[in-house]
């Protein structure tokens, strides 16, 4: 390998950090990326001896062929969507927060509260606007428990999201089959199902969270890109130096942007149980919070492009539902093309940032290829 | 109580391929959050492999191999293209259980073939398993409790009686220097974060072949996190892993034993105890400031040479 390497550096050519791209160019790296992860995806379906057209028909086919299906995509987008708008605010900080799922769960907990013991005569709007308002705070505190540790004591945020994930899913596991288990379900271990005045109404045929979701995404723009806290929370997670410097606290910042995050995620938790399940339920989550780490990270971390990217993704999910009873090919398809997609995004990602230039050029500064400045900048 | 004990060991030792595994490649500058990918990676095909062949050996070699491709994927995309390590890993975490369920959704509730459990039936060690307690719960096990004590002794010798691992931690501490001095830098990330996912894809097999000898959707819930997390508790020192691997295999069966025990607690409480317990490493670990305890200098620094 030394051996290679030296070999290596007598080569005319090198890596060259590449100065920064047009947008013209991310976006068509990007495009390649998600189509030679098709590519990969179909070998994979070859491999196990599956028409790759077929399956890719099929889920088109299930997720936009009659009019009940494309509601079904957009009840799947809906999550999506606003939980990859909370995923996005800590990401923009550079704040891993892979609890998104645990933060859904406890909004849904924090709703439920609030569903089964306000009286049952209140108007609709006053009931909804309540289990909302509880739903963001328990997830946006199931939050700032990890974002408190991490701006006090610098803890590490990734894994104690995740595991803020287990504690939250268990906790209502035991409420489930415990304290809060109907005692009118016949023997099902389900806790008691929400008043109507406690769910979701519709428009166009699917539950006003489409609507939530629109106006979230455009807030959470401008929030980000318009606000001042937006812009700190920017800074900080571009450089931590900069933001002191700056005389930013940065402590408030984390603090702020992971309230936002875990109060988007648990409202999340709101509209999955008052519109879909009509009750808590342990499972609630359903793998968003997992799902929104791809879509925001695939959107480069733009609010508009990600309500995009989530519709594709709900197509793609649903799509796989539909492909499981059709040709009876797993569902978990989609995980495996979302993985897929995700890593040659990741990796065409190099393409954007490097360039290949030659050795001397770079080295001497000249001829335009690749000067010093454009290496060290 | 030795009962308890010894159960703790084999709770443990999925855990301990695990961390073991991270620990070798974060110890190469690498920070790899896809282990519970490569786990059920692991389990799946070591179980694949296992059921179709009846061979514990084929099973145990197709796990370590389907790990370390969790690896080599990760190391591809994170060594060679400089994409985001905790994304990149978050992602393989993703795929791996796609990849689980895709291949383990016909498989729920087959038992591993005869042939291979009679392989992993426990076997005493002859004079060791007469110390008292200890023996019973140490030396009474089955052969792939014993491989892991094994990697335990080699990774140590290995990390800091050899020159390949001082090469290797050197990576991990200060990249440029250690490029400097000529040794092969993206060989050792490399074959470090491929050894590290191959460990990690046994613990995925242990946890299908051995703990439940039956497939179950949820094999590995959370386990692969529990080892990054024993990584930092550990202060990446493969004797405190070992250690630690034994402390939480022990927490997570508490709950199996204080019922027939007779003390009412619900079994979903007492489940929250091995993650609570996560936590509490994660924030004590912060406080950490002796200088062996502190994670390897350029952990998750990618490295551009012409940017030095």
């Amino acid at each position: 390998m030394s051996a290679l390497s030296s070999l290596t550096s007598r080569l005319p050519f090198a890596l060259v950090k590449r100065p920064t791209m047009s947008t013209r160019a991310q976006v068509l790296a990007r495009i390649a990326a998600v189509v030679l992860s098709i590519v990969f995806a179909s070998l994979v379906l070859l491999l196990f001896s599956l028409n790759p057209i077929q399956v890719f028909a099929t889920i088109i086919k299930g997720s936009l062929g009659t009019k009940m299906r494309i509601q079904q995509t957009v009840v799947k987008a809906i999550p999506l969507t606003i939980t990859s708008l909370g995923i996005l605010v800590a990401f923009k900080m550079k704040f891993w927060n892979i609890g998104g799922e645990g933060q859904i769960v406890m909004g849904a907990l924090g709703a439920t509260v609030v569903a089964l013991h306000f009286p049952e005569t209140l108007p609709a709007p006053v009931m909804l606007v309540s289990m909302a308002a509880a739903a963001m705070i328990c997830g946006g505190i199931w939050a700032l428990i990890p974002a408190a540790f991490k701006a006090r004591y610098g803890t590490n945020e990734t894994i104690f999201t995740l595991m803020m994930n287990y504690l939250a899913i268990k906790f209502v596991t035991y409420l489930q089959y415990g304290p809060w288990r109907d005692p009118n379900s016949a023997g099902f271990p389900k806790i008691p199902p929400y008043p109507d005045n406690a769910v979701l109404p519709r428009l166009f045929g699917v539950h006003i969270g489409w609507v939530i979701a629109l106006v979230l995404v455009a807030a959470v723009w401008l929030f980000l890109n318009h606000t001042k806290k937006g812009f700190e929370i920017s800074v900080v997670g571009e450089s931590l130096p900069t933001a002191r410097y700056a005389g930013m606290n940065i402590s408030r910042v984390i603090l702020v942007a992971m309230a936002v995050s875990g109060g988007l995620c648990g409202l999340v938790g709101m509209i999955q149980t008052s519109a879909i399940e009509k009750t808590l339920t342990y499972g609630i989550g359903g793998g968003y919070g997992f799902t929104a780490i791809i879509t925001a990270w695939l959107s480069r971390l733009n609010a508009i492009v990600v309500l995009f990217v989530c519709i594709a993704f709900a197509m793609l999910l649903q799509g796989a539902a539909f492909l499981q009873l059709q040709l009876q090919v797993p569902a978990s398809v989609a995980e495996i093309v979302q993985g897929a997609i995700l890593f040659f995004v990741l990796g065409s990602e190099f393409f954007l940032n490097y360039r290949i230039g030659r050795r001397r050029a770079a080295a001497a500064g000249g001829d335009g290829i690749g000067t010093n400045a454009e290496v060290d900048a | 109580m030795i009962a308890f004990f010894a159960a703790a060991v084999i709770a443990a030792t999925p855990l301990l391929f695990a961390t073991l595994g991270e620990l070798l490649t974060e110890k190469s500058g690498s920070l790899n959050l896809g282990v519970e990918g490569m786990m059920l990676i692991g389990a799946v095909i070591g179980f694949v492999t296992g059921y179709s062949t009846g061979s514990a050996v084929l099973a145990l070699i197709g796990a370590f191999v389907a790990g370390a491709a969790g690896g080599l994927i990760f190391a591809v995309v994170t060594v060679t293209l400089r994409a985001n390590q905790v994304v990149t890993g978050l992602t393989l975490t993703i795929f791996g259980g796609g990849v689980a369920r895709f291949l383990g959704d016909d498989l729920i509730g087959l038992s591993v073939p005869l042939s291979v459990q009679a392989v992993f039936k426990p076997v005493a060690i002859p004079l060791l398993s007469a110390i008292p307690a200890l023996g019973p719960i140490f030396f009474k096990q089955d052969i792939f409790v014993y491989l892991g004590y094994l990697c335990v002794v080699l990774v140590a010798i290995y990390l800091y009686r050899t020159r390949t691992g001082l090469n290797m931690r050197a990576v991990g501490e200060n990249t440029a220097a250690a490029d400097a001095a000529g040794i092969p830098v993206t060989l050792h990330k490399y074959v470090h974060i491929c050894l590290g996912g191959g460990l990690c894809g046994l613990g995925g097999a242990y946890l299908a072949l051995v703990t439940v000898p039956m497939w179950q959707a949820d094999v590995v819930n959370g386990r692969g996190w529990i080892a990054v997390a024993l990584v930092i508790f550990a202060s990446w020192n493969p004797i405190k892993a070992f250690l630690g691997s034994y402390l939480f295999g022990g927490l997570s069966i508490l709950g199996l034993r204080l019922q027939s025990a007779g003390i009412h607690i619900s079994q979903y409480l007492v489940d929250l105890f091995p993650y609570l317990a996560c936590i509490v490493i994660v924030v004590i670990s912060t406080h950490k400031n002796r200088k062996e305890d502190l994670p390897p200098a350029n952990l998750s620094v990618p490295y551009f040479r012409e940017e030095r």
